[in-house]
């Protein structure tokens, strides 16, 4: 297991009180910069891994920010802590997303995501609770986190905890039955302590999801099963942090973010062929300079 | 050296010691919970929904989300029995038992309801034979198949308080009582009857049959040392290199597919022995069952004491 880094988790303290204490540009300008920095980062382990999940990287990565960076109530030097809200990346081929956020916050060192997929690294191409702190449950196979994020909700309900349990969701592993026998149990038991957010990119590996296997109306689906649904622009900050933490009725909330994959990256925008390719030193040098600007 | 324990001839339906097991755990420690998938009659928890009614959540018909579910509570520090007919619990949930109960080291204990045979009638969609070919492939997943009411009470005790990924096989076909007073001691196989020829190594259903086979063969001259296998997964593998120096066979019984169950675990560890001991592998090959009951169709596969029997003597008349 790897252990937290302490000077990055009280920049990551430092960060969060800012940020409380912002105004709405400031926070915006904050999580811009905050995200962009990580994807410089998992273009780097990537590009040394020579393996990875670039396009849905870029995708989630806004999301990712500003939860760890907004709104998570986490302690990355406390991990285990019974209370904290829980966090589940469904989509755990994003796992390289997923390290250079927990990275940042000080859940472990940064110079630890240069062992990216490389031999016996605790950072393996989906991520491991067992290794890395800050990963609740083990991902991979599509359509597992919600039924385990559902079964974390009725826990933190059972024992009287106000934690609050957020997963993302990839679009595409929506096809994925599992997710609607979840989507179901949280919407009959009225799971007002969980929230997915779907990372709607409209790629899936092989092609856009509506080509593939029809998701719209995705919002009427989640409503017809019991779901609050909001829909944002999944790279405004502002919105996103807005939707993840607007006041929660008596049911489930479903953030719909709206995102393109490849984000951030011109040449790998909203192209499938991006959704594993890996790029070149120089396409890594040309995306770094457009992530800097 | 352990007497001899003969099989009593009432016969018991495990689900009834593991359900009232469970239920007294539950009165012991709120961490106990129960997850099921429209099973709460079938899988016995009609008592525990009535004294824990929050603590039983019933998913509906839909595996995937229960063993998800369960995962996400043993994640959360309670312990969750998560419990379903086992065909439909370890074949429709398969990939959720491997991510999220054994590679996260969630501590589940998933419940195999009437296992094996035990539908006969319904047929092979609802026989669970090949659970333990399945969940014995994977990594620190431990497999239970508890042979009496007795062991099935003793291993939900230990399951509660181990914490860690297990399956309990719990029987509803119809078994006497054959473990006596000794407890479900995990990882260990335990010798219900010594013998010095031929040694059987039985799980669940099968026990009662090797004993009164080991009596039967007795009867003919032939000294049948009986095993009670009850941890398939890990196996106890001193246990059957012991077998291996003091008897001169060895023969399996399982009610399920020998491709990878009991049989092959036995096996492995036998041939890669210096000098392997003869072996019969009893259960069911390769095949669906036709339409019978459990006891017709148990006899229709050659797993009766009479079947347990004859393989144990052709083995100790075999020249080694």
């Amino acid at each position: 297991m790897l252990v937290a880094d302490p000077r990055t988790a009280a920049a990551w303290r430092l960060f969060r009180q800012e940020f409380a204490d912002a105004g709405p540009e400031r926070r915006r300008e904050m999580l811009r910069t905050r995200a962009n920095q990580s994807r410089t980062a998992d273009l780097r382990m990537i590009g040394r891994a020579k393996l990875g999940h670039v396009g849905g990287d870029m995708s989630v990565l806004d999301i990712l920010t500003t939860l760890f960076f907004g709104v998570l109530r986490v302690d990355p030097e406390k991990p285990e802590w019974a209370d904290r809200d829980r966090f589940v990346l469904s989509k755990g081929h994003t796992a390289g997303a997923l390290y250079a956020t927990l990275a940042a916050a000080g859940f472990f060192p940064e110079a630890e995501l240069d062992t990216f997929a490389g031999p016996l690294s605790a950072l393996n191409g989906h991520p491991n609770r067992v290794k890395v702190p800050g990963v609740e449950t083990n991902t991979g196979p599509l359509g597992h986190g919600l039924p385990v994020s559902v079964g974390m909700a009725v826990a933190a309900r059972l024992s009287g905890s106000s934690r609050h349990v957020y997963v993302v969701l990839g679009d595409g592993e929506l096809q994925e039955g599992s997710n609607w026998e979840a989507a179901m149990t949280a919407g009959h038991r009225g799971l007002a302590n969980l929230t997915a957010v779907v990372d709607r990119n409209r790629l899936q590996q092989g092609a856009r999801t509506e080509e593939t296997n029809t998701l719209d109306p995705l919002d009427d689906k989640f409503r017809a099963f019991g779901w609050d649904v909001l829909e944002v622009d999944g790279h405004d900050h502002l919105a996103l942090f807005e939707a993840l933490t607007s006041p929660r009725g008596s049911r489930p909330t479903c953030v719909i973010a709206n995102t393109t994959k490849g984000r951030g990256v011109s040449f790998m925008e909203d192209r499938v062929e991006w959704h594993h390719k890996v790029p070149s030193a120089e396409q890594i040098v040309t995306a770094t300079a457009e992530l800097a600007r | 050296m352990s007497a001899p324990v003969l099989s009593s001839p009432e016969a018991f339906d495990c689900r009834v010691a593991f359900a009232d097991e469970l239920a007294a755990l539950a009165r012991e420690d709120e961490r106990i919970v129960a997850v099921c998938n429209d099973s709460v009659g079938s899988s016995n928890l009609v008592q525990f929904q009535k004294e824990f009614p929050d603590r039983l959540i019933n998913v509906g018909i839909a595996e995937q989300d229960m063993v998800g579910v369960g995962a996400g509570l043993a994640l959360s520090g309670y312990i969750p029995f998560v419990c379903g007919a086992s065909p439909f619990l370890t074949g429709r949930a398969l990939e959720q038992i491997k991510a999220d109960v054994a590679y996260s080291q969630s501590p589940v204990v998933l419940c195999g309801m009437s296992p094996g045979m035990a539908y006969g009638e319904l047929g092979p969609t609802h026989h669970s034979i090949e659970d333990l070919s399945w969940l014995r492939a994977i990594a620190g997943l431990d497999v239970i198949v508890p042979a009496d009411p007795a062991e099935t009470r003793s291993a939900v005790r230990w399951a509660a308080h181990a914490a860690r990924p297990a399956f309990l096989r719990v029987g509803r076909f119809k078994v006497p009582a054959v473990t006596g007073e000794r407890p479900f001691t995990y990882g260990a196989a335990t010798t219900l009857r010594d013998g010095t020829d031929v040694t059987v190594v039985a799980a669940g259903t099968m026990v009662s049959r090797a004993l009164d086979a080991a009596e039967e063969a007795a009867e003919q001259g032939v000294s049948v040392r009986v095993l009670n296998m009850s941890t398939i997964a890990p196996l106890d593998e001193e246990a059957i290199r012991a077998a291996m120096r003091e008897t001169r066979g060895i023969v399996t019984a399982e009610e399920a597919t020998t491709t990878g169950g009991l049989g092959a675990a036995v096996a492995a560890v036998v041939v890669t022995e210096r000098t392997p001991v003869p072996m019969r592998l009893l259960g069911i090959h390769r095949e669906f069952a036709p339409t019978g009951t459990t006891a017709y169709l148990l006899e229709h596969f050659g797993l009766t004491a009479a079947d347990i029997r004859a393989a144990a003597l052709t083995l100790a008349r075999t020249d080694a």
